[in-house]
């Protein structure tokens, strides 16, 4: 059994909508219980409106969860999201932007900082001419290649990717998808991979959840998923990737 | 293909002008703006003395500068404390909401409802009329409702955007959020929010001191001299025309440059 960087464990979670006064809690994740283990890419799928995102927001700690407890091994787990549009501060360059997380972490000097900057954006293989770049001059694939590079500056071990590359044209999703896997061995990552896109999940992901209506339905190894699926659920879903 | 920002540059271009000029009035002026008979009484425009002179024979383009002068420097410092105090309730209500919100807001709703100028001279005088300083704070607390009410919308739209929540993710506080990673991104409608509140705050200050609880003498502004320019309308309409004409080119050379701004950053020329 390989060590875990991630557990929940029968988690209820949901958010407050509402005006003052009348707000009223929906509950969105119900008896959601599943571990990520050290190194491997757990891949979450579902129909859009399932909670996914919510559940995402728990685990970072965005919505506190009503029951249930969200127990993080790794420091800092960090994020990234799926419209790469809004994911940039648009009135900073690259380089501030990517520095960011080091000027806020403090421990760094100047020197050090612009050190660990370039060599982040040569991991996310990205041109230096870049650095000075605001985001509305890059495109969207080199705008997710930043997100990452920021999201992984301070050495998270756990990322979460909210449909990364959903947003995204399909040759620049494998390039991307290719970065997610070569970064997952170089810096010993494990990732949280939601998605909607089963073939996506197919190629990238070790195991599986199958999500529907806030509940885990069905979780299991990519080949148990996608050959032998034991739920009706995921007989839908799949054929419906077809 | 850019196309040209005429606003803008026409906005720049007579702001500056002016700016210029004001700033030259603090330690030049044709004549002393204070002294009698720098020419002949009731003297219509001629080259000697541009906009004339009035009852007491003063040179009114000197007294005119002078007076542009107080009025801007007025502006300016209500604008900025209105501008500071307002973005401040605005970024804090804008990004935690909640019962903060709800309370400053009501709060910024009573302000608002209120006539500002009414307001104003409530204010006043409950201090002491007649001061500078009085004048910019009275008018500055006026001015805290719009701007918090402008900003407070920009505040809350950023508050869910995907880099605002990155920021928090990788531990910024609140009050970096707020000043480094937000604010800039309110410039769009911060900007032109500040030129239409310069000129509020130029034609407030005006009202007030036409009133008579402004600016009082031997300090000119331009609303002061306005209401000395009634008094001798057919003696000299040159005194309430040139004084007039600089009140207008303020505010309407700073307006052509909130226009410009507004529409550089809507992307619309």
């Amino acid at each position: 059994m390989s060590e875990l960087v991630l557990s929940l464990d029968h988690v209820y979670s949901g958010y407050s909508d509402g005006p003052l006064g009348r707000r009223q809690r929906q509950e969105v994740l119900h008896d959601v219980t599943f571990d990520v283990r050290h190194g491997e890419i757990l891949g979450l799928v579902g129909e859009s409106g399932t909670g996914k995102s919510t559940l995402a927001r728990t685990i970072l700690g965005m919505v506190k969860p009503d029951r249930g407890t969200v127990t993080h091994y790794t420091k800092r787990p960090q994020m990234i999201f799926q419209d790469p549009y809004s994911s940039l501060n648009p009135f900073y360059s690259v380089e501030w932007t990517l520095e960011e997380p080091l000027r806020v972490y403090g421990k760094y000097d100047k020197a050090e900082r612009k050190r660990r900057v370039r060599e982040m954006l040569e991991r996310v293989e990205l041109p230096a001419e870049c650095l000075t770049a605001k985001p509305s001059e890059l495109s969207g694939g080199q705008r997710q290649r930043v997100s990452i590079a920021a999201a992984l500056i301070r050495r998270p071990r756990f990322l979460i990717a909210d449909e990364p590359v959903s947003a995204l044209d399909v040759t620049i999703q494998a390039q991307i998808l290719d970065l997610l896997r070569s970064l997952r061995r170089e810096l010993d990552l494990s990732y949280l991979f939601i998605s909607h896109d089963l073939n996506v999940v197919y190629q990238l992901c070790d195991r599986v959840l199958v999500m529907k209506s806030g509940r885990i339905v069905e979780q299991g190894t990519v080949d148990e998923i996608f050959d032998r699926p034991k739920e009706e659920y995921t007989k839908q879903l799949l054929a419906a990737a077809e | 293909m850019k196309r040209r920002n005429g606003f803008l540059i026409a906005g720049l271009v007579l702001t500056c002008a002016l700016a210029a000029l004001i700033l030259l009035g603090f330690f030049w002026t044709p004549y002393d703006p204070n002294a009698m008979a720098a020419g002949p009484k009731f003297d219509g425009p001629s080259l000697a003395h541009w906009m004339g002179t009035d009852n007491f024979g003063r040179d009114i383009f000197s007294r005119v500068l002078k007076g542009a002068g107080a009025t801007a420097s007025i502006a300016l410092a209500t604008l900025a404390i209105g501008a500071v105090c307002g973005c401040l309730v605005g970024a804090l209500t804008g990004y935690f909401g909640g019962p903060v919100d709800e309370v400053l807001m009501r709060l910024n709703d009573a302000l608002t409802a209120f006539p500002s100028i009414l307001l104003a001279l409530v204010v006043i005088s409950l201090l002491e009329p007649g001061r500078k300083i009085n004048v910019i704070i009275a008018l500055g607390l006026v001015f805290i409702p719009s701007f918090a009410r402008v900003t407070r919308t920009a505040f809350a739209s950023l508050r869910d955007v995907n880099y605002i929540k990155s920021a928090r993710l990788m531990g910024a506080s609140s009050a970096r959020l707020l000043a480094v990673h937000m604010l800039p991104n309110t410039l769009p409608v911060l900007l032109p929010a500040l030129t239409i509140g310069f000129n509020n705050a130029v034609l407030a200050e005006a009202s007030m001191s036409f009133l008579g609880i402004g600016v009082t003498p031997p300090d000119a502004s331009l609303g002061y001299m306005l209401s000395e320019a009634q008094g001798m309308l057919f003696a000299a309409p040159w005194y309430a025309g040139g004084t007039g004409l600089v009140i207008v080119l303020m505010v309407f050379s700073v307006g052509l440059l909130g226009e410009g701004l507004r529409r550089r950053d809507k992307g619309v020329l």
